[in-house]
């Protein structure tokens, strides 16, 4: 078998996924033996319903935002003002539908623009005045909630536009439209990272911001691109989000969420430091934090204490995938490599 | 162009005219309505005396280049623990206090350790620590507990009187004692020069042979402790504890600690100018209630403020890297970008 070329990393991201693809199995496994009907599904006009559908559909959030920080933090960044930016694309769309005749398609596009101007408002922070992202866009975290409060004037907007509604709630060849949006994002992320140099280069401007520009990386541009696409896929989310509740809320939409998209990033398997990313483990972490919430809240937790157990996911898995714990338990470490070897060995 | 001030103390001096101007500005346009007085300036102190002791801790820890923000979350913790204490009656008053100062700084502790024997993230262990301690005040009584002890009444009834009507409240003086606490640590212990020079660069400091490791877990646990002492300040100034309180007060507390001209990148600052961080938030707050304006304005207020101050000290930084002489200058590359060195040679 051949030996991995030294200095050369290997795209290893199914070793990666490992890690949360157990979780959730282990989280499933659990639902499987203790929630009766947790796997049930039935077909009610031609829909699917069930828990499992719901946890997609309710993870749907999550797991956009996180398909956006994934590229932000393979950069070595991280956007805390997607929830904000939530909240201004849910007011700005409820505002112009219900004040306004525009087209919808227009609606949409300006809801887009505003969300992706957010980012680039990032971007420009973070890359051309080098602020830390932490910094820059708590700016916006902290403004943005402000701004979608002036936009809706601090009201409640309520709106019953059918095709808004929709968004959020309709179905789409038996799936909840969520989970095809869901589907439709990742699917394009995958290909304008993977087919395309823009994953390389991004992976290069986290690895070594320094060594990517003497190779001729635009790194500025690069950064500013991962942020204006993590603000356009939160107004994606801010989207579902105020047409999931049919009303456009300043205060609550997003509320927290950017911590979730985090985590859910983290526990897919790419560094805070930056690097390599991985779409997929982000979707499956984003999903592994959905199923979390969903079991706690069957099992009657509710959902103040929710925080407790979710910390302490949080910081097991952290543990993990950290190479001081791992090296702390060096009994462990031998029986995990072992483990890996022969896992590679029955591959190859 | 030489500047009258020394440019280590610029974003200081930034923070001190904005300070003026902005309280001066105040004081005229809401002259008629009595901004310019005794007790305003006491209510200054009172109403953000929670967010200044929580402030303290949280310069620190950006001193030393971490964030914590768990300190909303631990405010909340140990406000309804020592509620449920008190109503309890499991323990006289103060001890309750002490119980809760100890378990907002273990839990402090607790972050520093992973932090530093696991080299976790700060920002991912203290997001934990606030999802954990948010939790766990739930945990311990999911509603609003009023504190009715006399402890609490004989307690507030010790505010220096400064005129017949206006009394410095108790709330105030503890956040005068933390703020002396804090200078005096930050500029006069071996603790406080530790963690200057951990925040200036961390493997610098370790290859002094500073006690890297065991300040950075101290940073945390001090953190943790000026959280849960703003949770106690937080019931004697509400007369009650309640495990919703606190959202967002870490956002507050950073704000204060950069309109305070602290790096957050680390190493730079001072405790002094948290304090005037802590004061022109009040003030903003203040100004706001007094224009009758929605309460949205104080964060679109705030987070310009925080943009003003993060360019401003980008600004500092860029103009005293280029004049110091004894790292080799940043060299440009063909399309005008400077090129920064480095900062850890492996």
């Amino acid at each position: 078998m051949k030996r991995d070329t030294p200095g050369l990393p290997k795209h290893g991201w199914p070793a990666k996924l490992v890690w949360p693809l157990v979780g959730l199995g282990l989280l499933l496994a659990f639902n499987g033996v203790f929630t009766p009907g947790f796997f049930r599904v039935e077909i009610r006009d031609g829909h699917l319903y069930g828990t499992l559908i719901d946890i997609l559909n309710r993870g749907s959030q999550v797991m956009l935002l996180a398909l956006g920080m994934t590229l932000v933090i393979a950069t070595a960044g991280v956007d805390l003002s997607v929830g904000a930016v939530m909240a201004i694309s849910g007011a700005v769309a409820a505002v112009l539908v219900t004040t306004t005749t525009l087209p919808f398609a227009v609606v949409i596009l300006v809801v887009l623009a505003v969300s992706v101007a957010g980012g680039i408002w990032n971007g420009l922070l973070v890359a051309r005045f080098r602020l830390q992202p932490i910094v820059a866009t708590l700016i916006l975290m902290v403004a943005g909630r402000g701004v979608a409060q002036l936009l809706t004037d601090g009201q409640i907007i309520t709106f019953s536009d059918p095709r808004l509604v929709f968004i959020g709630n309709g179905h789409w060849m038996g799936l909840p439209f969520t989970t095809t949006i869901v589907a439709a994002a990742l699917a394009v992320t995958w290909l304008l990272t993977r087919r395309t140099a823009a994953g390389l280069f991004i992976e290069s401007v986290g690895g070594n911001e320094t060594s990517s520009r003497y190779s001729g990386v635009n790194t500025r541009r690069i950064k500013t691109l991962v942020y204006a696409f993590s603000g356009l896929c939160a107004g994606v989310a801010g989207l579902i989000a105020a047409s999931n509740i049919k009303c456009a809320d300043s205060n609550h939409a997003g509320l927290y969420l950017e911590l979730d998209a985090i985590l859910a990033v983290v526990v897919g398997g790419t560094s805070l430091r930056g690097g390599r990313f991985y779409l997929l483990g982000s979707i499956v972490g984003a999903m592994l934090i959905q199923t979390l919430t969903t079991t706690m809240y069957m099992r009657n937790v509710s959902s103040d204490v929710a925080p407790v157990p979710k910390a302490l996911v949080i910081v097991a898995v952290c543990l993990l995938q950290s190479s001081a714990f791992r090296a702390w338990l060096p009994g462990r470490i031998r029986v995990l490599r072992s483990l890996g070897r022969f896992r590679r060995e029955n591959a190859a | 162009m030489r500047l009258p001030i020394s440019r280590k103390h610029l974003p200081l001096t930034a923070t001190a005219l904005v300070l003026v101007v902005l309280y001066a500005g105040a004081a005229i346009r809401f002259a008629d309505m009595g901004f310019f007085s005794l007790s305003i300036l006491v209510n200054l102190f009172r109403d953000n005396a929670f967010l200044g002791v929580a402030a303290i801790g949280m310069t620190f820890v950006i001193l030393s280049g971490g964030i914590d923000l768990s300190v909303g979350a631990v405010l909340a913790f140990t406000s309804i623990l020592v509620a449920v204490l008190i109503r309890d009656d499991a323990v006289p008053p103060p001890a309750a206090i002490a119980i809760s100062l100890a378990a907002g700084t273990a839990l402090g502790l607790g972050h520093g350790c992973l932090i530093h024997y696991f080299a976790l993230p700060p920002f991912l262990v203290t997001l934990a620590g606030m999802f954990f301690a948010r939790g766990m005040g739930f945990i311990v009584s999911d509603m609003s507990i009023a504190i009715r002890h006399p402890f609490y009444a004989d307690v507030m009834r010790l505010g220096i009187p400064l005129t017949r009507q206006v009394a410095f409240p108790p709330t105030a003086m503890m956040f005068l004692i933390v703020l002396a606490g804090g200078l005096y640590v930050a500029h006069f212990t071996r603790f406080g020069r530790n963690v200057y020079a951990i925040g200036g660069s961390e493997q610098s400091a370790l290859l002094m042979g500073l006690p890297v490791g065991r300040t950075k877990v101290l940073v945390y646990a001090l953190s943790g402790f000026c959280a849960s002492l703003a949770g106690v300040v937080f019931t004697f100034y509400m007369g009650a504890g309640n495990p919703t309180w606190g959202i967002g007060l870490e956002l507050d507390a950073i704000a204060a600690v950069v309109i305070g001209g602290t790096l957050l990148s680390g190493g730079v600052g001072y405790v002094a100018g948290t304090l005037m961080g802590v004061l022109i938030l009040g003030i903003i707050q203040t100004v706001i209630t007094f224009a009758n304006l929605n309460t949205w304005w104080t964060k679109i207020a705030v987070g310009l403020l925080v943009l003003l101050f993060v360019l401003l000290q980008h600004i500092v930084s860029t103009v005293s890297s280029r004049s110091s002489s004894s790292p080799p200058l940043p060299k440009r590359t063909g399309d005008n970008r400077p090129v920064e060195l480095p900062e850890k040679p492996s």
